[in-house]
């Protein structure tokens, strides 16, 4: 079982709900997220182009941050799911610094914290809060093994990309273009 | 050609990352702290509610955590206005209920207006207050006089208490100041108004286009879910803006329109339609009337023509018209919804409402559909009486197509003038903040002070309430019960809203301040109902189900019962319009005196070293309501200004750097904005979203936060057909240093 996530950035339209549902589904404090969007824009006026991206933790199978985290707290879970144990993190900061995608930041009780793809929803067999309330759809989720996933399916389908392959890390996280 | 490459972090973890370090030994002695595997569902209940945050009114669940606390909102997946999927204000309504800055307790004024000196009252006194304040009037002036200006569910209470009360005087901003045009316009053409959620077939249309309309950056979250989905089956969109919209972004023609020249677009697509023979023939044959006179009357508006006022090639416009023309029946033409830009804007909404019905779209799958809704019976109570003046003859032969009351007229109907006779001498505010809603400012706030009463009910310390005799505190959306949610859709469905939570601090629903009121009225007749749950029960009863029922599954959906979705292949259609078909010859407007199809008339353009003032929205606020929401303040917390990059080389001005804004009637912004140096507006234009630059310190998140667009909209174009406020007719200069604005100088 390989979890992953695809984003439509042809559907994006950057509202950040995405962001204010992982804030609230996972009592992220005000001030801090797990997840956010990034717009991209390229050309002069009026030859324009946008790309948006909601972006998180890429929950990459050759993960710097695991492999340099001090006390195992970084670990990886079912599915190659990435997570942090509270309990077991000093919050040294050595994985934030690891992590080509910046996707951590130390929570204000100490530990690091990151996006869990929801795993406490997908094992209830929901989707991520992200997935879930995206008003444009934009967002698929599932197991790279299962072809009948919806992730499998859009990535068999539509042209992808990832963030920074040359890192190596081999991100979970694909982009539609 | 050069290459620009603009990056931006919406929302992000700049906060985050310099927030890091230190604080580890917390983490050590929180041994216990629950990791993310800990299930934190179970043990909950779930309420149904439906939003408030906009007039979308999304039916969705408030979920609380295991302290009983208010921990998410969700959609409800039978709603068909959200398909169970809330936007970011939605998700983020939880910070509506816990905004610490929200209005705690009763308040009355001990000072003069404007100025922040209040003193807190008992409920009994405030109401007292209020209801001596409006005898007062009724006895002086007449009952009248007192007016109601509202938005959102507590309008449902206060205008029954001012019906019953003797007054016709109810306006919503929402139709003077942004889709009134567009209901006037689609009424005098095809006998029905667009309505709200609008009628748009958009996910199943093969052709959308836009004017000026931000699909995504609004977050008109029905609208914005189908045009993804169009998105997903091929559909093709046009969007006329001169900033690359969101919307724009995902479009396959983008027309970098001049501002202000749109309906000359739209008579050219007219024209082209009809020249080239690319409009529905059979169905402008079997359901319009005047089609004769259009062709004549369009037929010097050519591509050409349009070219030198637009700045849109010939070759596009016709491009454009083709696509339309190839998607035809299954093309939207959409009508927008702030649409009070220039003064002739039912005109403008006349060429959209035209051409969709040249392109045969009204009625047809994946252009407009026939909507249904439930109607809700009204709880039994004594005829309203019949009110002796309305606001219409303080403007004798004005507007004669004005379908509901309008803000600004009662607005200005509240300042004495020799010209008319003006009666208000009360307003009664609820849940709008006037001062950023309605243009000019300076003209709201003599309005103001020429009152005997002003009341305002808001959950938080909006500027209108720091001009209040009298300050009354609702609770929020999650406290409390409201009318049963009706609107049109495929398909009729209500929805209900109940509290999740007890009102916090000292404060109340609408519902139980107007009967209260109505109590020291002696209109208590008119709120016969003992509670709300009794009101409701009652109306669900009538509808076959009860409140226990809608508790437990929030929305319920009905079949439609009058006629199918979209018109039949032979069904004979009945317009409800003067010669009973579509007109595009409208003879309504010809009765009243205005043009029968519409001109195009040039506008001013902005002055030298000026640029036009352009706002709109951001997703992740309404109006100027949300600026102070924890949650939605965390992803947008200031507008900025965009620039293009060839103005800010001229003037000067990098990104991030604070600079004032002077319009051309030499009013200065209150406080500085940051520039956003970007190519995605035009050279001619700068652009903001609207609702920021808050003044009451109270509001402690947002307050100096941005600039407001309402303060430097001083110059008001009226719409003579319907008194619409056109707003877009405003420009301004950059200043690097603030200085003394006019407004300061004439206030009172």
């Amino acid at each position: 079982m390989r979890y992953a996530m695809a984003v439509d950035t042809k559907k994006c339209v950057g509202c950040s709900d995405c962001v204010v549902a992982c804030q609230t589904e996972n009592n992220v404090p005000i001030g801090y997220c797990r997840d956010w969007v990034v717009e991209v824009m390229d050309g002069t006026y009026p030859q324009l182009e946008i790309e948006i991206r909601s972006e998180r933790c890429n929950h990459c199978a050759n993960s710097p941050c695991v492999r340099c985290c001090p006390t195992g707290a970084s670990h990886f879970s079912d599915g190659g799911i990435v997570l942090v144990t509270h309990n077991k993190c000093i919050g040294c900061g050595a994985c934030i610094a690891s992590c080509p995608y910046d996707a951590r930041y130390t929570h204000p009780d100490g530990y690091v914290d990151k996006c869990t793809f929801c795993i406490h929803r997908v094992k209830k067999g929901q989707q991520p809060a992200c997935v879930a309330v995206c008003p444009t759809k934009c967002m698929y989720f599932g197991d790279l093994d299962d072809p009948k996933s919806d992730v499998s399916k859009i990535l068999k389908k539509r042209k992808f990309k990832t963030l920074i392959p040359e890192a190596g890390t081999d991100p979970k996280l694909y982009f539609l273009i | 050609m050069a290459n620009r490459r603009d990056f931006i972090k919406i929302s992000g973890l700049g906060l985050a990352g310099m927030a890091m370090g230190g604080a580890a030994y917390k983490a050590l002695a929180n041994t216990f702290y629950n990791t993310p595997e800990t299930d934190g569902i179970s043990n909950l209940n779930r309420t149904p509610t439906y939003c408030e945050i906009c007039f979308w009114k999304c039916a969705g669940w408030v979920y609380k955590n295991d302290e009983k606390k208010i921990w998410k909102i969700v959609g409800n997946e039978e709603d068909l206005n959200s398909n169970g999927r809330f936007c970011p204000r939605g998700t983020g309504g939880v910070g509506m209920y816990y905004d610490e800055d929200r209005l705690k307790t009763p308040l009355i004024r001990k000072g003069e207006r404007g100025k922040q000196y209040f003193r807190e009252a008992t409920w009994d006194e405030a109401l007292d207050y209020v209801a001596k304040g409006m005898k007062k009037i009724a006895d002086e002036h007449g009952s009248e006089c007192v007016a109601l200006f509202n938005h959102g569910s507590g309008g449902d209470y206060f205008g029954n208490l001012i019906k019953a009360f003797g007054s016709p005087n109810i306006a919503a901003p929402s139709y003077a100041q942004c889709r009134g045009p567009r209901e006037v316009a689609f009424l005098s053409t095809f006998g029905e108004g667009v309505e709200s959620p609008e009628r748009t077939d958009i996910r199943d249309t093969k052709c959308l286009v836009l004017i000026g309309s931000h699909i995504g950056e609004n977050m008109h979250n029905g609208q914005v879910q189908e045009m993804s989905d169009a998105i997903d089956k091929g559909a093709s969109i046009i969007t006329v803006d001169p900033r690359f919209s969101t919307a724009a972004s995902k479009s396959k023609f983008w027309l970098p329109i001049k501002p202000s020249t749109d309906l000359a677009l739209l008579l050219a697509w007219i024209h082209v339609l009809i020249y080239e023979e690319w409009y529905d023939k059979d169905y402008v044959e079997k359901y319009t009337f005047g089609f004769d006179q259009l062709k004549e009357h369009v037929k010097n508006m050519t591509p050409e023509w349009a070219y030198g006022i637009t700045t849109i090639k010939p070759d596009v416009i016709r491009a454009t018209a083709k696509e339309m023309a190839n998607a035809s029946p299954a093309v939207i033409v959409h009508p927008g919804r702030h649409v009070t830009w220039y003064g002739d804007d039912t005109q403008r909404l006349r060429a959209v409402a035209i051409l969709n019905a040249i392109l045969g779209s009204w009625g047809r799958r994946g252009g407009f559909y026939r909507p249904e809704k439930v109607s809700v019976p009204s709880y039994p109570h004594p005829p309203y009486p019949e009110p002796k003046r309305t606001w219409r003859e303080a403007f004798p032969g004005q507007f004669p197509l004005a379908g509901l009351a309008l803000a600004s007229g009662i607005c200005d109907a509240t300042i004495p003038s020799l010209s008319r006779d003006c009666s208000i001498r009360g307003w009664i505010v609820d849940g709008t903040n006037l001062i950023e809603t309605l243009p000019n400012q300076q003209n709201t706030i003599n309005a103001i002070q020429n009152l005997d009463l002003l009341v305002v009910v808001d959950t938080m310390p909006m500027e209108i309430t720091g001009w209040a005799d009298v300050v009354l505190p609702e609770c929020t959306y999650l406290e409390r019960y409201d009318m049963i949610r009706t609107g049109p859709h495929r398909k009729p469905q209500i929805a209900l809203r109940m509290p999740a939570a007890k009102p916090e601090y000292n404060t109340k629903p609408a519902s139980w301040i107007a009967k209260e009121l109505s109590k020291k009225l002696g209109l208590e007749e008119y709120f016969a109902w003992n509670s709300m749950e009794e009101l409701l029960d009652w109306q669900f009863k009538k509808l076959g189900t009860s409140l226990e029922e809608m508790q437990r599954i929030g929305v319920k959906t009905f079949e439609r019962e009058y006629d199918d979705l979209y018109f039949g292949e032979d069904e004979e259609v009945e317009f409800v319009t003067n010669t009973g078909k579509i007109e595009l010859y409208s003879t309504e407007m010809e009765d009243a005196g205005f043009d029968p199809m519409p001109k195009y008339t040039p506008h001013e353009e902005p002055p030298e070293g000026f640029y036009r003032l352009i706002y709109g929205r951001g997703p992740a606020h309404t109006f100027s309501r949300t600026a102070n929401n924890p949650n939605l303040t965390d992803i947008m917390d200031e507008n900025k200004l965009w620039v293009n990059p060839k103005v800010a080389k001229e003037w000067g001005l990098q990104n991030g750097k604070e600079i004032w804004l002077k319009n051309q009637d030499g009013v200065v912004s209150q406080f500085p904005i940051k520039v956003r140096v970007t190519e995605r507006i035009r050279w001619d234009s700068v652009y903001m979203v609207h609702g920021f630059g808050h003044d009451d310190k109270r509001l402690k998140r947002c307050y100096g936060k941005g600039a407001s667009d309402a303060n430097l909209i001083t110059r008001v174009h009226i719409d003579p057909i319907m008194g619409g406020t056109g707003m877009r007719g405003n420009f301004v200069t950059f200043l690097y240093e603030p200085e003394p604005s006019i407004i300061k100088e004439k206030s009172i």
